[in-house]
């Protein structure tokens, strides 16, 4: 599965550009016509950093998510787990006169919290995943209501609104936080001893027991890892809005599952890359961003959303099955 | 040869993968009112051709001739429709139907929707009693032994009126008793003029029920014999593409020390007060009926169950085990008994399971891991094992039966372990794979590794041993040394010690 296992080494970019041959074209067919449709326009260097920014918090998402579903699972509370941390981080500095950085690391580890709570339950009882996880999804929405009383909290902070709005050279730092994730995640899931068992969980659990692999850690620290990552998102989402919303990022998980999808990541588990996840990723933020630039409503947004992961999962399994 | 009898004619097929095996002009033919045998090492090809034949495979090249019609099988519906009924290896049931609605599926008899539930009962009924299976046809499918379930699968690939029907390693989980009750109905149904393509690695039962047997090696076609007119050893060496000399090697090794010693080990409700001893350099043999606790007593050691009670020492001193972690640090490793299920991660690479068990040292001191050292472990034992497989990249799914077997092995003996226990090390595993699976177990024995085996082949148990422990319901009944063995003791002793001649 990893590149070191070859013994006659296949170069990793060629590869990669082979496994995701389908998705890539598919991506860069969608980026030629849009070049025409809107005159330049998407190609202009803002409309594309703009699109890269639109895409972080689904990246960031996708990335926990693929972890959850290569072991075989799921984590459907990260869209929550997002609404929560956020709120948390803007009211702990209005209402609780907390500093930023500590406002935000404890909405953060609070978060984390609830994925590691996700995680225990997942690898200590025999709940399903999806249960748990839909469990939390109505918990941590629930929570947010009601610390935030329902109502956004204003956080009109310079410091606080940097995290979300601020800049590295011409990059939004969103994009930057995605970057560094990708790069971690990569290096996670495809080179480390984590990673490996990762695949072994979610390509048959009891092979992975009776190879002394520890499932039940390896679960655990899946779903901390999909916690962590939604509450971080959370907080610079909320902070680039300067405001805690407790209805932000409702759906998200379902934009997060679409990409890991997309990616070629089997809902079975055992199979999936983060690499091919960021073009699912991609693919789904491209989309959204060329039809708004043509003019079509968010309506339509979705049919066409839904129509490309089914064209793009068929695909993927035409592709399986000739193998 | 009279060709009016001819029921299935397939000729010159050709099947390519990008994968490894392949089929290359292949040549098959059965008779009404035959058994033909379908013999070779696993990955020989066998399989691939049953595919072709059941429409789950469409070769590029060759001919099917049904009946004097020549049709190329375009999927399964279609296949069925041509009378050819396949019972898989792999149980095909729905656990939490019944054996009725099971054997219905799929065609369902009903009026207007709605499931003539008595119906269907009372023609099940009848397609067990032809099996001579007194079953209640509502009982659910997961409340059945596996050998039962067998049987069902069986009843209910004879009730679409098939003339063709294929058997793949229909006994591997059978008792000999079921076994008996199975050719009696593949006899009866030879009378009927149905025509039966019978897949098996037991040689003594191709002896007892086939009529020809064609042999196949690399996906290629060896040749057809006649077996009344043919020899184990003959079949063997078609099998192999050599003379087989010996399967069984097996060298005098002077024992060592004691390295595992169990004392009353017990874990409800199949470990009932166990207590044995295997020395360096010995070989003990575990046999017993399947459920006397052989397996549930491995996996005590092994730390998969971690709730027994007892005492476990290594080398002497008393350790504690809850965790295959801990197992693995006092140097006991487990190739367990189901490969598919335990031992391999069957859609990640040969490379990847090799290494499973040894992340630790690959990854010690190097959070990115150590992609030279890991490389040339993979090679080491993909060189040392002799396993078949194109490059480290392939899919554990795409090997054989044996070189699958090969690589548990080979993850294992990766762990450099004091103590292996094998659990039914060679199952489903072809000749050629069998004799070196022993030449590595006598090899291991010579360098002083401890080995239980775990085995309900009872040949193996008997040239393999230097001792055998038989249980029974949960407890060691004997502990026979080399001279005083035989298959009338081991049985009488599986048995809870009754009559000598139970086997």
């Amino acid at each position: 599965m990893s590149p070191e296992n070859n013994i006659k080494a296949q170069n990793g970019i060629v590869r990669y550009l082979k496994d995701n041959m389908g998705t890539l074209i598919g991506l860069f067919a969608m980026c030629v016509v849009l070049s025409f449709t809107t005159n330049g326009v998407f190609y202009s260097q803002r409309n594309l950093i703009n699109v890269l920014r639109q895409v972080s918090s689904n990246a960031c998402l996708a990335f926990g998510m693929t972890f959850a579903i290569i072991t075989g699972g799921i984590d459907l509370s990260v869209g929550s787990i997002l609404a929560l941390s956020g709120t948390l981080s803007a009211g702990l500095i209005v209402h609780s006169g907390f500093s930023v950085p500590g406002a935000v690391a404890t909405a953060i580890i609070i978060g984390t919290c609830l994925g590691l709570f996700n995680g225990f339950m997942i690898a200590k009882t025999t709940i399903p995943p999806f249960i748990v996880t839909l469990a939390m999804m109505q918990i941590a929405r629930g929570a947010a209501y009601i610390y935030s009383n329902g109502q956004p909290i204003r956080a009109m902070i310079n410091e606080y609104q940097i995290i979300g709005t601020g800049y590295l050279g011409p990059i939004p730092l969103p994009v930057i936080y995605m970057l560094v994730f990708l790069i971690a995640c990569v290096i996670l899931l495809s080179k480390t001893r984590f990673g490996r068992h990762v695949y072994a969980v979610g390509g048959n659990d009891k092979a992975a027991i009776f190879s002394g692999v520890n499932v039940a850690r390896t679960k655990m620290l899946v779903y901390t890892m999909s916690g962590f990552l939604a509450a971080f998102t959370g907080v610079v989402l909320c902070a680039r809005m300067a405001s805690g919303q407790p209805t932000a990022g409702q759906s998200f998980e379902m934009d997060a599952i679409a990409a890991t999808v997309l990616g070629g990541t089997s809902m079975s588990g055992g199979v999936g890359k983060i690499g091919s996840t960021m073009i699912g990723v991609l693919i789904i933020g491209v989309l959204n961003n060329g039809l708004n630039l043509l003019g079509l409503n968010s309506f339509w947004q979705q049919i066409a959303k839904g129509i490309v992961i089914l064209l793009a999962v068929y695909v993927d399994m035409l592709k399986k099955r000739r193998k | 040869m009279a060709e009016d009898n001819i029921l299935l004619q397939m000729k010159h097929i050709h099947k390519k993968f990008p994968g490894v095996y392949a089929l290359k002009d292949v040549n098959f033919e059965l008779r009404a009112g035959e058994v033909h045998a379908l013999l070779g090492e696993n990955g020989a090809g066998k399989s691939t051709l049953i595919k072709c034949l059941a429409g789950i495979y469409i070769p590029e090249e060759g001919e099917v001739i049904v009946k004097g019609n020549s049709h190329i099988m375009q999927n399964v519906a279609d296949s069925q429709a041509h009378g050819i009924s396949v019972i898989h290896q792999e149980l095909c049931l729905v656990p939490y139907l019944s054996i009725a609605e099971n054997m219905f599926l799929g065609r369902e008899r009903n009026v207007a929707g709605f499931i003539k539930r008595g119906q269907e009962a009372e023609e099940a009924k009848k397609m067990l009693a032809r099996l001579g299976l007194d079953f209640d046809p509502n009982t659910l499918i997961q409340d059945l032994s596996i050998a039962q379930q067998q049987m069902v699968e069986i009843a209910k690939a004879l009730s679409v009126k098939a003339d063709i029907l294929v058997m793949d390693e229909p006994t591997a989980s059978l008792t000999d008793k079921e076994t008996e009750v199975l050719f009696e109905t593949m006899r009866q149904l030879k009378a009927e003029g149905i025509g039966i393509i019978y897949i098996s690695h037991r040689m003594s039962e191709l002896f007892e029920i086939t009529d020809r047997v064609t042999i196949m090696r690399d996906g290629q076609y060896v040749g057809t014999v006649n077996t009344r007119e043919t020899t184990r050893d003959q079949l063997i060496a078609m099998m192999v593409g050599r003379e087989l000399t010996q399967l069984y090697f097996k060298d005098e090794v002077k024992p060592g020390e004691v390295v595992l010693e169990v004392k009353d080990l017990v874990s409800p409700p199949f470990v009932n007060g166990v207590s044995f001893a295997v020395r360096a350099g010995e070989i003990v043999g575990m046999s017993g009926l399947v459920g006397a606790g052989r397996s549930e007593t491995s996996h005590c050691i092994f730390g998969i169950d971690n709730r027994y009670t007892g005492e476990i020492l290594i080398d002497g001193k008393p350790v504690h085990i809850r965790s295959v972690r801990d197992a693995m640090k006092n140097g006991i490793a487990l190739v367990p008994e189901n490969r598919k299920e335990e031992g391999l991660v069957l859609i990640n690479s040969v490379g990847y399971n090799l290494t499973l068990t040894v992340l630790h040292e690959i990854f010690r001191g190097r959070p990115l891991g150590n992609p030279k050292k890991e490389n040339e472990t993979i090679a080491q034992y993909i060189h040392e094992l002799a396993i078949k497989t194109p490059t480290a990249e392939q899919l554990a799914e795409n090997l054989s039966g044996g070189n699958q077997q090969k690589i548990v092995i080979a993850k294992w003996l990766a762990t450099k372990p004091k103590l292996l226990i094998l659990d039914e090390p060679t199952r489903g595993v072809d000749v050629g794979a069998r004799a070196e699976i022993y030449g590595f177990m006598n090899e291991l024995a010579k360098q002083g590794v401890a080995i239980l085996m775990i085995s309900s082949d009872l040949p193996e148990i008997l040239n393999m041993s230097d001792r055998v422990l038989v249980m029974h319901e949960g407890k060691v009944t004997a502990n026979l040394s080399k001279n005083e063995l035989s298959q009338e003791l081991i049985m009488r002793y599986a048995t809870g010690g009754g009559t000598a001649n139970v086997a």
